[in-house]
């Protein structure tokens, strides 16, 4: 199928769920409404008040915020990640010691230390980066703990014997595998660092899009919760294009899933 | 003065510990030299221990028992005199094939503006001047073969360990490379130790093949000269009298040992 009519069904899928909507929510259907306006609000008052929101510029500081929480919970659990998984991976023995607690710490469902880190950090954004930090850091660190670990063995020794040090090896062998590994869960990663950034607004803030959409909750103002979710799908699928650049720039190397370069 | 041989494994013993606790024996006894400047083939029924005793001169495993001495030096370590060709790939996939064939020379200090000419030199010497920019995986497992030739020898090492190098290749692909090996050791005669399980392969190659008996506990059995002209052509040797009356000979010794092997291995299947 070429490129234009595929992206001509997907936005048919949009225009027919948009008219869907509307059509429950304002036409009664055997003298009924089927989509009550006030749970569900209908198309046009959700996008007038996208639309205002972008023309007053209301928007532009949450989306700041939040964009800045989720950079920051990447890079900080993406650089521990990092540098665990290799300690752990290089030293079993710390890595049988901590492996319970690994796990148990894995295990906890994050968004219940969403209100320690608020009582520990405040209400600013440092307490939604370090949700996102806990989110980010186990999926890097898994994936750099197997990468490391799963070196192939060949490609050791033919490194060992052309004559690389304990060093070399690290720099040319261990490390990018280790980092191949962690990119291909780039978007996974990325997406957690958004999760946390928005999850821990949501339970506490005074800015962001996760505090836009409690706000809006908060008075019945279903129109601006549904707002708000749009503009945290556009906001994700932007992030996630741009992971894909970068995904697509770092991985040249890596053969393709059909086999094909 | 008689100049050293560049490889000599006196009575090398190589044992493994089992998971279960017993000792298994692959390599009794095995006594070779390589002088400088020889190609000897190895060959042998799967499982015979070839490789280990490759692993042993590259100094990747350590003998239970002998000795082994590189240049008349005993070896310590790993073996920093030989260049490795691997069976299966062992690319840095993460690097162009170019980059592969630089960091031979770049582990070694030299600045990467001196390495790059010189890599692109040997992948044109293995016929692959024009995929410098490729990774592995946009190679054939050929031209990855090349490629890791080129790793090797850009290094100049003075001697060659090959372990089933053309293993996993087609036949046809098989002989082109066969011949650009001998090629390229026709122009400065390293001594080479190969593996392989092709007997033809190796009395094409080689100036000495070794026969190995099936293991465990597997001995050298056997150590016949090849006297074919040299420079060789593959494809031409195995039309000549002298190879096919070779082949017959060792082949009658060999036999035996592969269908020793092949039982063993079956028993051992049957038993699990």
């Amino acid at each position: 199928m070429s490129r234009v009519s595929l992206l001509a069904l997907q936005v048919l899928v949009a225009i027919v769920c948009i008219a869907l909507w509307q059509l429950f929510s304002s036409v009664p259907v055997f003298g009924k409404i089927l989509l009550p306006p006030f749970f569900f609000s209908n198309p046009v008052d959700v996008f007038s008040q996208i639309v205002k929101w972008f023309v007053s510029g209301v928007i532009w500081k949450h989306l700041a915020i939040t964009l800045w929480e989720s950079i920051l919970a990447f890079v900080i659990g993406s650089l521990s990640g990092v540098l665990v998984g290799f300690w752990f991976a290089r030293q079993p023995l710390v890595a049988a010691v901590f492996d319970p607690y690994v796990k148990m710490a894995n295990a906890l469902p994050r968004v219940v230390l969403a209100p320690i880190f608020a009582l520990w950090l405040g209400l600013g954004i440092w307490s939604k980066v370090a949700l996102g930090v806990t989110l980010v850091f186990f999926i890097v660190f898994f994936n750099v703990y197997q990468g490391v670990k799963e070196v192939s063995r060949t490609v050791l020794d033919n490194g060992r014997m052309l004559g690389m040090s304990e060093g070399q090896l690290m720099r040319h062998v261990y490390w990018p595998s280790a980092l191949s590994w962690m990119f291909s869960s780039l978007h996974t990663s990325v997406g957690f660092a958004v999760v946390g950034a928005v999850v821990g607004e949501y339970l506490g803030s005074a800015a962001g899009l996760g505090y836009l959409i409690q706000q809006a909750e908060g008075v019945f103002d279903v129109a601006g919760v549904f707002a708000g979710m749009f503009v945290l799908s556009a906001f994700v699928i932007l992030i996630d294009f741009g992971v894909t650049l970068v995904e697509r720039r770092l991985l040249v190397w890596r053969p393709t899933a059909d086999g094909r370069g | 003065m008689t100049t050293p041989d560049a490889v000599a494994l006196e009575d090398a013993k190589v044992a493994f510990r089992l998971g279960d606790g017993r000792v298994y024996t692959a390599v009794e006894k095995a006594h070779l030299t390589i002088a400088q400047g020889e190609f000897v083939a190895i060959v042998g029924p799967t499982g015979c221990g070839k490789s280990t005793l490759l692993n042993v001169a590259a100094g990747l495993l350590r003998p239970a028992a002998g000795s082994v001495r590189i240049f008349d030096r005993p070896l310590a370590g790993l073996n920093r005199d030989a260049g490795y060709l691997f069976q299966a790939d062992a690319l840095f996939p993460w690097k162009t094939a170019l980059d592969n064939v630089a960091i031979g020379l770049e582990i070694r200090g030299t600045p990467r503006a001196e390495a790059l000419p010189q890599a692109q030199k040997w992948l044109t010497s293995v016929g692959l001047g024009a995929f410098a920019g490729r990774y592995p995986h946009m190679l054939s497992g050929g031209q990855r073969k090349r490629v890791a030739l080129a790793q090797v020898l850009i290094r100049d090492p003075k001697i060659l360990l090959m372990d089933e190098p053309f293993g996993p290749l087609d036949a046809q692909t098989r002989q082109v490379m066969g011949n650009l090996l001998l090629d390229l050791w026709n122009a400065d005669r390293k001594a080479v130790l190969f593996v392989t399980h092709d007997l033809e392969e190796a009395i094409a190659l080689a100036d000495r093949v070794v026969i190995m008996s099936a293991g465990p506990s597997s001995r050298i059995i056997g150590d016949w000269r090849v006297t074919l002209a040299r420079p060789r052509d593959i494809f031409e040797v195995r039309m000549d009298k002298e190879f096919h009356a070779l082949h017959r000979e060792i082949w009658s010794v060999l036999k035996d040992e592969v269908m020793k092997g092949y039982a063993q291995s079956t028993h051992a299947a049957e038993a699990v």
